[in-house]
């Protein structure tokens, strides 16, 4: 044995792998294990508490229709938009139509957004939301025409228009497609604010890409989360570019507030409340002015 | 109260005399409710005396008083559904101006002020008041928001000037100002100024361009801050006093040049001795105007502001 062996780390010999009967002790999704306190707690307890960690106050991601039902004031009067648009493979793409599928499947979702007219304290709007566990929440052609869509439908109604972000960015499968769907919202966002609209947004875990580069940084008030990841470039990216180490909290909701870019952090319990009460604020219409 | 004023001294003498008199009585036979009594009296009329007769230099001493109300005291009181609102949406959050939108008597306004702290560890985060050009660029945002939504603006204005620092210049604090003054004169809103505190030179201006301007009556309005007109003068920072008298840089000055539209009359002794009377005494005075303001279409509002600013300025000719 060569001198040099003796202080270097000895070499695993085998790998371990899990035994598939002892996993199985508790089944399957009746606890959740907090990512950020590590703590354990039962599922539906984290659901009743709107998916925030009972201890530490983590936000877990909501899908779609779990936001909705947290907000809207009745689900049954929820009325949903372009429910059937499905993507093609504009760029025949090899596997995206199977990926796509299985997708749809997983979370029963046509797309990764859901759009539709609803009520929030008893203020119309339209509601968007984003749902990350369909292709991250990519936005290709179908997710970019359902928010066009959307805001064009506030803007016939008179009513605001409140989005939820969560999405990878560009959907890499549809291409230059993609990209191009940052600036079709962004147009319907200007025209729409052009007429006098009211566009809430609020920036969900995670919001990244050309999602946080178009549509989700344009809002009359830009809102987050707590704990969200924003940013448009990717941390790893960065680092290897700048050639330098980030601090922890980067691209947090709450670096993004401390650098201008957000009005406010709101947490999830208090969420309906404040939405309402921005709703409130613009319920007026033009010259709704008559002193108390 | 932690901070005795120089002028306050005699009151402060002669009300802790009353209260020993007082202590007195409780523990003796002897009688002294009449002496008391009359003490009493010659307080009330000191009082009136001391208050009534403030030279310029002790307005800046109440303007600056540690307990004096800020901004965000009298949104509390005015302001109904308060929502902050945060960032320039460029550079970052600058907490020495807070700004935001809520009810006034039922009317959705965009409230936007300088705000101090409460103690040093507050007045650190909020760097006493005095904006980097991020807070401008925050303040701009909310009123070109306001603009959109047609809400009024309510400015109050309370720092002792922009910061003059490194990072401020940098980052072009003078554009930031000289940019809110001319978008503030074309905003077609109703914008009331309210100086409830100091106002410190452009600092201050650059929430001030409104159709209204009003001052609390102890409040001060100036190009410099004393002590900075006294080093500049006379190279001699501690004649601020004298600078100060010179200056006409009080409510009643700025009023008599002017400059402002009305004097918000202040509780006796300061606006920190009854912070909820004090916003009752401006509720009254913002009601006034902004049902004035409220007659007038977009370009007339303008036009208003426009026909203010150019007004003021004073010159004669040469005979040639």
């Amino acid at each position: 044995m060569q001198l040099k062996n003796l202080f270097s780390k000895s070499k695993k010999k085998y790998a371990t792998i899990p035994v598939e009967t002892a996993k199985k002790d508790i089944p399957e999704g009746i606890m959740t294990k907090c990512p950020d306190c590590k703590k354990i707690m039962f599922t539906n307890e984290l659901d009743k508490n709107l998916k925030i960690c009972l201890h530490c106050g983590y936000h877990f991601q909501m899908n779609a229709f779990e936001r909705l039902e947290s907000l809207l004031d009745d689900m049954a009067t929820f009325e949903e938009l372009d429910r059937d648009l499905s993507s093609g493979n504009p760029l025949k793409f090899p596997g995206y139509e199977e990926k796509l599928k299985a997708d749809q499947q997983k979370t029963k979702l046509s797309e990764a957004i859901v759009t539709g007219i609803g009520s929030i304290n008893g203020h119309q709007l339209v509601i968007a939301v984003m749902d990350s566990n369909f292709r991250m929440g990519s936005m290709g052609s179908v997710v970019g025409e359902k928010i066009k869509n959307a805001i064009e439908k506030a803007d016939e109604l008179s009513i605001p228009f409140l989005i939820f972000t969560a999405s990878g960015g560009a959907r890499m499968q549809e291409g230059v497609i993609s990209l191009m769907q940052m600036a079709k919202t962004s147009a319907a966002l200007k025209k729409f604010s052009d007429h006098g609209g009211l566009t809430i947004i609020v920036m969900t875990h995670p919001t990244t890409g050309g999602v946080s580069a178009s549509f989700a940084s344009l809002g009359d008030f830009n809102f987050a989360e707590p704990g969200a990841l924003i940013g448009f470039a990717g941390r790893r990216i960065i680092e290897q570019t700048i050639r330098e180490k980030l601090p922890d909290d980067f691209q947090t909701a709450e670096f993004l507030l401390k650098h201008g870019q957000l009005d406010a952090v709101i947490h999830r319990k208090e969420l309906k409340e404040k939405l309402g009460t921005i709703l409130k604020l613009h319920s007026g219409g033009e010259k709704a002015w008559q002193l108390n | 109260m932690a901070v005795e004023l120089e002028f306050e001294k005699p009151i402060n003498n002669l009300r802790k005399k009353i209260e020993e008199l007082k202590e007195l009585t409780k523990d003796s036979d002897v009688d002294l409710t009449l002496e008391v009594q009359r003490l009493e009296e010659r307080l009330k009329n000191l009082e009136d005396e001391v208050y009534k007769n403030l030279r310029p230099w002790d307005r800046v001493q109440i303007a600056r008083h540690a307990n004096r109300p800020t901004t965000l005291d009298y949104v509390s009181l005015l302001i109904d559904d308060f929502f902050e609102l945060h960032g320039d949406r460029t550079f970052g959050d600058d907490e020495a101006i807070v700004g935001g939108i809520g009810f006034y008597r039922g009317i959705p306004v965009t409230v936007i002020g300088h705000q101090k702290g409460k103690d040093t560890k507050e007045n650190i985060r909020r760097n006493f008041g005095m904006p980097h050009p991020e807070g401008y660029r925050k303040a701009l945002r909310l009123m070109y928001q306001a603009e959109k939504f047609n809400r009024p603006i309510i400015c109050f204005i309370d720092t002792k000037g922009a910061y003059p620092g490194k990072a401020a210049e940098e980052r072009g604090q003078s554009e930031a100002i000289a940019r809110n003054l001319f978008e503030m004169a074309g905003l077609t809103v109703p914008i009331i100024c309210i100086v409830i505190g100091e106002g410190g030179s452009g600092g201050a201006l650059a929430l001030g361009v409104g159709n209204h301007i009003f001052m609390l009556e102890n409040s001060t309005y100036s190009v410099i801050s004393p002590e900075g007109a006294a080093s500049i003068l006379w190279k001699d920072a501690s004649l601020a006093k004298k600078a100060a008298e010179s200056m006409k840089i009080t409510a009643q000055d700025l009023y008599q040049l002017g400059i402002i539209d009305g004097i918000i009359p202040e509780v006796k002794g300061g606006a920190h001795k009854d912070v909820e009377l004090q916003a009752q005494l401006i509720d009254q005075q913002l009601a006034q105007s902004l049902q004035e303001l409220l007659y007038l279409s977009k370009d007339e509002l303008v036009e208003h502001r426009y026909e203010k600013y150019s007004k003021i300025g004073s010159f004669s000719f040469l005979n040639v």
